[in-house]
């Protein structure tokens, strides 16, 4: 646990960067401070690791005062990962991810073997471990950065703007990668960000920071997305917010309509025959896999003339936001629900998608109170 | 006669291939000078340009004196130092050491202050001492730079190292400043000849140097 208490940085110009700024950062989770440029996120976490020292206040890791401890032992019981992973040139990959590990005094050969370890976990090719930095792409590099972070296994990892300096594709390989290695290491991660997207996909809680480093709100991020603390934090959160929001949201409990599913090999003359139904079914293989959706009066029984159904959402795994926009992308404005299995469980409208959200929104508001874990589903 | 022709004279005359005034003695000489003095320039040098680049503090004092370093005319100092000191090494040294030490000083400087901030942060980061930071992240990545300054820096010493003739030292010099009193061309030519050779050889060390201590990751070239 990180306790930040009533601490500030003031420069010898006069400027303030962080204002009498308080936090308690919770072990085994993400912590992301993001705000706009200037308001002091990173000066923040630069202090924890002593990098930049507090003009006041005082920061605490499990009790302890760090202004206690030796600046670079406290340094190496910390992860550090910066923007553009900030690799030393010289040395191999195996090697600089085997830089503190060396530094803590591990013999040569049990560091690197702790390295290629590493390079394991983080996703990396073994092939790599010989190679220099520049023969990396941008993403690669930055796992390197992530992987030697992680070296000596430091209970706490401080991560500043990692992902931002690359593409918006691997950018969010990167977030499921981290996600991923947090379920499995569990670490207290400070992560600094200036992009609310980023915040949401990857925080546990979200301090949301303002210009003259001042803590604007800090609470888990389907809450700063239902209930900002101010203007500011909703203007920070852009004009989808709400469309944003429904990724907390689960699609277990949405009504799904099984009546316009049919498989492939069914007796179509008796289901054209049919008084209630709408004339747009759903057909599957035998398999129960989605095949496309048919009209009933023109359709010839010719699958390769099926109209195409887009993409499916995976019911309890995927959010309502991603059922939502399925439904808004689909030819006929009906989602595909399937199961892990990828077979059809039935269909949702945008009716059924928009119903489901409001009794959510209802039982939250009844709930919300005592209820601060969050239901992460992927965006 | 060309001055291809007195070269070939010089070198085909047997009796300058031995004895106390022959090729292979004036050579080691002038290699005892040159390395003489660019081992005490980098002492001098290397320290304070690695410190100044490291902290970042000094840039401009470093500068201002370097500056003046080079304005100091070799020459001048050379006469100055033998009317102060007598004839003897140290006269020649002085001006030597003072002639090589600007290259080595101010491209050292520069190019540890340009090192790529982010790795040096990230070593900061980590938990690495000030001094691990300046050799083990800063050196090797500025090392083609300051490998660079050392080279040229070696190269004016072993050119200019020819000025000890002139206080009655050896070194290849001596056939320039003989061969001009003697009219003897021959020998002017072969003396300036060595001096290029010696210059050439200069960079092929040098290169070497830098295949070796170089890293593939820095160099980038030829990694595995």
């Amino acid at each position: 646990m990180i306790a930040i208490e009533e601490v500030s940085k003031r420069y010898a110009d006069g400027t303030v960067a962080v204002d009498r700024l308080s936090l308690q950062i919770p072990n085994h989770s993400i912590t992301v401070l993001v705000g706009p440029s200037g308001c002091g996120k990173t000066t923040t976490l630069r202090m924890i690791n002593r990098m930049v020292e507090p003009s006041s206040g005082t920061i605490r890791v499990n009790g302890e005062d760090i202004l206690r401890r030796p600046v670079n032992a406290l340094r190496r019981s910390m992860g550090y990962v910066i923007q553009n992973a900030g690799l030393f040139q010289h040395r191999t990959i195996l090697d600089n991810i085997a830089t503190v590990p060396r530094l803590l005094g591990w013999s040569k050969q049990r560091a690197r073997a702790r390295a290629a370890e590493l390079m394991e976990r983080v996703g990396l090719d073994p092939g790599m471990a010989r190679r220099y930095p520049y023969q990396l792409s941008g993403g690669q590099q930055q796992r390197v950065g992530v992987a030697r972070a992680l070296a000596s296994d430091p209970p706490i990892l401080l991560m500043d703007e990692p992902f931002s300096a690359v593409d918006p594709v691997v950018r969010r390989g990167l977030q499921e990668e981290l996600l991923r290695i947090q379920s499995e290491l569990g670490k207290a991660i400070v992560f600094v960000t200036h992009d609310m997207d980023e915040a949401i996909t990857i925080g546990d809680r979200i301090a949301v920071m303002r210009t003259g480093g001042k803590l604007a709100q800090f609470a888990a991020p389907d809450e700063i997305l239902s209930s900002p603390a101010d203007p500011f934090v909703e203007e920070f959160l852009g004009a989808d917010r709400g469309i944003r929001g429904l990724s907390f949201l689960s699609t277990r409990e949405l009504e799904l309509d099984r009546s316009q599913v049919f498989p492939v090999d069914s007796d179509w003359k008796r289901i054209a025959g049919r008084d209630e139904a709408s004339s747009s079914v759903l057909v599957t293989d035998a398999g129960g896999k989605p095949l496309g959706w048919a009209d009933l009066a023109t359709w010839s029984g010719d699958v390769e003339a099926l109209e195409p159904y887009g993409q499916s959402f995976e019911v309890g795994r995927d959010s309502l936001r991603v059922a939502l926009d399925r439904a808004v992308l689909a030819p006929n404005g009906q989602a595909v629900a399937v199961d892990g299995a990828g077979q059809v469980l039935g269909v949702a409208g945008q009716e059924t998608i928009a119903a489901a959200i409001r009794l959510a929104r209802q039982r939250r508001a009844a709930d919300a109170p005592q209820d601060a874990s969050k239901l992460k589903a992927a965006p | 006669m060309n001055v291809l022709n007195f070269m070939q004279h010089f070198f085909s005359d047997g009796s300058h291939w031995h004895g106390y005034d022959g090729i292979p003695q004036r050579v080691w000489e002038h290699v005892q000078y040159t390395a003489g003095a660019l081992a005490i320039a980098a002492a001098i040098g290397l320290p304070i340009g690695l410190v100044t680049g490291h902290t970042g503090r000094g840039g401009n004092t470093l500068a201002f004196v370097s500056s003046g370093a080079r304005a100091l005319p070799t020459f001048g100092l050379l006469v100055l130092m033998f009317v102060w000191l007598g004839l003897g090494i140290v006269p020649v040294m002085i001006p030597l050491v003072v002639l090589a030490i600007p290259p080595i000083l101010i491209t050292t400087y520069e190019a540890i202050r340009t090192v790529d901030p982010s790795p040096v942060d990230a070593a900061r980061g980590m938990g690495m001492s000030e001094p691990k930071i300046l050799f083990q992240v800063e050196v090797p990545a500025a090392l083609p730079l300051i490998l660079s300054g050392l080279r040229s820096a070696a190269i004016q010493i072993v050119s200019t190292a020819t000025i000890a003739a002139y206080v009655a030292l050896g070194g290849v010099g001596r056939y320039i400043l003989d061969g001009l009193y003697q009219r003897n061309y021959e020998k002017v030519a072969g003396g300036a000849a060595l001096t290029a050779i010696l210059a050439l050889f200069v960079l092929v060390l040098f290169w070497a140097v830098g295949r070796v201590a170089v890293s593939p990751g820095v160099r980038r070239r030829g990694a595995a």
